[in-house]
């Protein structure tokens, strides 16, 4: 066992990682999920947003069940190796707007980094403004962090408390089981199912479940994080993470070569829009967001599987987020930006900027 | 003398930013570190390893572990 969590945290650990789920989200894809969104954190949280009527886009509305896994995966892994460590209370409320931000952001691009990594490994070329905005919003957050930016000291606390959001994505899965799509219908007594659009497009439960579980049990051995990557490569020169995620593209690029999903081109790639400036400017936000809230979407859902609350709490704004997008349009389609979503690109980086001059405090 | 850095409770990358400025400040050649997750165990260390430290001793408490490194 103690082999095995060492190998985890080594470096041919974080990219057999990286390389496992190169291979894994192109192969949702050709199994049924949306065009380069064979994973995405945040278009999937999306998506859950929409199942159970927060917001009523009715083209991406589904449990996804790939988001469950990640949780549940993160928890089973964190039990087996005794690191499951209930702990909240490092700005809990600020990390919700962080989370809502970022999501915002994401839907602007839409993408999550995962996301981005997967749509540049398709051959969508209006990803390069996404992955550089990604970057650029990362480097503007490490500036904060190397000035005390701090969200401040978490505490252990309740058992019970670190278990919230597991609990909900069982509750979630439940549902799923309990209320499954009905041919045809965009809605049971429960739940909505998109019948066209990305949402209407996916996998089969067993396998996306069975994917999610995987890749969550191996993210929280290694600690997989796509802003971490960035992020300790502008602050320490640093490649553990940026090998993990750099090993991810180029699998999946390659996978994506192989089993003809590379489609090279800026023109008519799948759910994305080329309107540059504001592919860059979401992901920016998305990216200063996550880099203040110390992870990306895919490792907040592993870090609130491991128990930290403050990680759940950041999930839920993610769905406050999405549910805003879509409520309020703020959320892009492919034809480009919603009515409302430079505003709220806007506004997001002045909440974000305010957060990060605000928040320090001296750390040495 | 030997410097203590209290990161618990704080999560990535700080345990590592305090760790980089304990080392920088040049006040000590052993300095330990006070974390409370496995994460920050690991990158902690690999962050001393990268530095040209030493891992000299980790030691486990009931409220975290405490990291001693030392200079090379």
């Amino acid at each position: 066992m103690e082999g095995f969590k060492n190998f985890f945290a080594g470096r041919w650990g974080i990219i057999s990682v990286g390389i496992i789920i190169g291979v894994l989200a192109p192969l949702l894809q050709k199994l049924g999920n949306p065009g380069n969104m064979g994973v995405c954190v945040a278009c999937f949280v999306r998506d859950i947003t929409g199942a159970v009527g927060l917001h009523r886009a009715d083209v991406v509305q589904y449990a996804r069940p790939e988001i469950i896994g990640f949780v549940i995966g993160s928890l089973i892994a964190a039990f087996m190796f005794k690191e499951f460590r209930p702990r909240l209370g490092s700005a809990p409320v600020v990390r919700f707007v962080l989370g809502a931000f970022a999501m915002i952001g994401a839907l602007v691009f839409l993408g999550c980094p995962w996301r981005a990594a997967l749509r540049l490994a398709g051959g969508d070329g209006t990803a390069i403004f996404g992955m550089l905005g990604l970057i650029f919003g990362i480097w503007l957050g490490t500036l904060f962090l190397k000035n005390g930016y701090s969200l401040g000291r978490a505490q252990q606390t309740h058992f019970t408390a670190g278990l919230m959001l597991p609990i909900f994505m069982a509750g979630l899965l439940f549902l799923t089981l309990v209320y499954p799509q009905v041919s045809g219908q965009a809605k049971n007594e429960m739940l909505f199912y998109s019948l066209k659009g990305p949402g209407s497009m996916h996998a089969s439960l067993i396998v996306s479940l069975g994917v999610g579980l995987l890749i969550g049990f191996l993210a929280q051995r290694s600690r997989f994080c796509t802003m971490g990557a960035i992020r300790d490569f502008v602050l320490f020169r640093q490649m553990h993470l940026l090998s993990g995620f750099i090993a991810l593209i180029v699998t999946a690029l390659v996978f994506n070569f192989l089993v003809g999903q590379f489609h090279p081109g800026f023109q008519g790639q799948p759910v994305a829009h080329t309107m540059h400036i504001w592919n860059f400017a979401g992901m920016m936000l998305s990216g200063l967001a996550f880099c203040l809230a110390g992870g990306c979407p895919g490792r907040q859902l592993f870090l609130a599987g491991e128990g930290d609350g403050d990680a759940a709490i950041f999930v839920l704004g993610m769905v406050f987020g999405a549910a805003f997008s879509h409520n309020f349009g703020l959320a892009s389609t492919p034809k480009g930006v919603g009515p409302f979503g430079i505003q709220a690109v806007v506004v997001g980086l002045l909440v974000c900027l305010f957060i990060g001059f605000t928040m320090r405090k001296r750390i040495a | 003398m030997a410097i203590t850095v209290d990161a618990r409770g704080l999560s990535c990358p700080q345990p590592v930013l305090m760790t980089v400025t304990a080392i920088k400040s040049g006040g000590s050649d052993e300095i330990t570190i006070m974390v409370d997750n496995e994460t920050a165990k690991e990158n902690v260390c690999r962050a001393a390893v990268g530095k040209g430290w030493t891992v000299a001793n980790i030691r486990d408490e009931t409220d975290g572990c405490g990291i001693t490194i030392k200079k090379r």
